[in-house]
């Protein structure tokens, strides 16, 4: 019955480790996916203001249009709040065509269920905002989002 | 010449390699969530209809003018006291509706002077050009936030029983809907839908004046 005798007995074996570095990448991956380089520099100042009663932006239907005043890199632009696209200052006229494009680009079946996300400096003229809204109409991409920063509530 | 055979490559150091560049994107990542409010436009309508007459009590006019002095039914008040008086305008049920019924869910004073019906409460906002996006913001803010109220106080009435451990009930419908968007629940759908009805947001906003 030699062949059924115990090893010897004693010392467990040391737990492999050649499956960490898989283990690392695995996770290494996950958050070089994960990780959001900012797609457009903004050209603008953009400080948003706060609000309490939010809600979550869905990513994927989102258009974002960001305004506010040029900032200290950009001042040949001058000191009016300026509405940005994507890499570039537009003007209000271009911002239906601009929104146009943007729908286009997108995924068919969330066409038509677009926000635009606007992202406003706290500092700038509500008279812009509503420029860009009747820009917004005209467009037809009627849901907006008015993007916050989340106040804590003060009760 | 004798052939060598490659030395084998140590492995060794990879996992501490890997580690150095899963700390690096471990710091930078900012996994960004944008929040905000979500509002919707009314389309453009060329129609010529002519827009019904709303009557005066039925309409709460708020104003803001270019020093961000907030003007509410005529009246100045500081921004605090917004929301209560926008509560106490929506809830206070001193009427009919469209159909003749009476509020019955609302818990206001029923006033003579304010609102008939949370049916026929329109909030009817407007700004000057040169108002701050952050007032403008603000007073969004308190705008939804009493809808939130009323719409909350009405959903833990009605559902509390579905959601006994939710301290926000119609926060908490909401959060299960967003959970299934994939699997339609329709009892849900129908009591969101419910509440939504109750207090059917209605704000307008007049375009601010040219100059």
């Amino acid at each position: 019955m030699s062949k059924f005798r115990k090893k010897d007995k004693g010392d467990l074996p040391a737990i492999s480790t050649a499956s960490l570095p898989d283990i690392v990448f695995m996770l290494l991956f996950f958050f070089m996916v994960a990780t959001v380089m900012r797609d457009s520099s903004l050209m603008i100042e953009n400080q948003l203001p706060s609000a309490d009663q939010v809600e979550k932006l869905k990513k994927d239907r989102t258009i974002f249009i960001y305004a506010g005043k040029p900032s200290s890199q950009y001042k040949q632009f001058g000191e009016e709040p300026r509405i940005q696209y994507n890499d570039a200052f537009i003007t209000v006229e271009d911002v239906q065509s601009s929104i146009n494009q943007g729908i286009v680009e997108m995924n068919e079946e969330l066409q038509s269920k677009v926000v635009v996300g606007l992202k406003v400096d706290k500092n700038t003229n509500a008279g812009l905002v509503s420029d860009i809204k009747q820009e917004l109409r005209k467009a037809n991409a009627l849901k907006v989002m008015y993007i916050a920063n989340t106040k804590t509530e003060e009760f | 010449m004798a052939k060598r055979a490659a030395p084998e490559v140590n492995a060794g150091s990879m996992a501490d390699i890997a580690f150095l560049l899963l700390i690096f994107f471990l710091v930078t990542t900012t996994i960004e969530k944008d929040k905000g409010l979500l509002r919707s436009l009314p389309p453009i309508d060329d129609t010529e209809v002519e827009p019904p007459v709303i009557k005066q009590k039925n309409l709460f006019t708020v104003n803001i003018n270019r020093n961000n002095q907030l003007l509410v039914e005529e009246e100045e008040i500081p921004i605090s006291e917004l929301r209560q008086a926008t509560i106490d305008f929506l809830d206070n049920g001193g009427g009919t509706n469209q159909a003749g019924e009476r509020c019955d869910y609302c818990k206001g004073k029923r006033l003579e002077d304010s609102s008939d019906h949370p049916d026929k409460a329109i909030i009817s906002m407007k700004h000057d050009r040169e108002t701050t996006y952050e007032k403008y913001m603000d007073v969004q803010n308190e705008l939804v936030a009493a809808y939130n109220f009323l719409r909350e106080r009405e959903a833990s009435r009605l559902y509390k029983k579905y959601y006994p451990d939710a301290e926000k009930v119609f926060t908490a419908m909401l959060e299960e809907k967003e959970k299934n968007q994939f699997s339609k629940d329709e009892v849900l759908n129908e009591r969101i839908e419910t509440i939504k009805k109750l207090f059917p947001m209605k704000l307008s906003e007049a375009e601010p004046d040219k100059k």
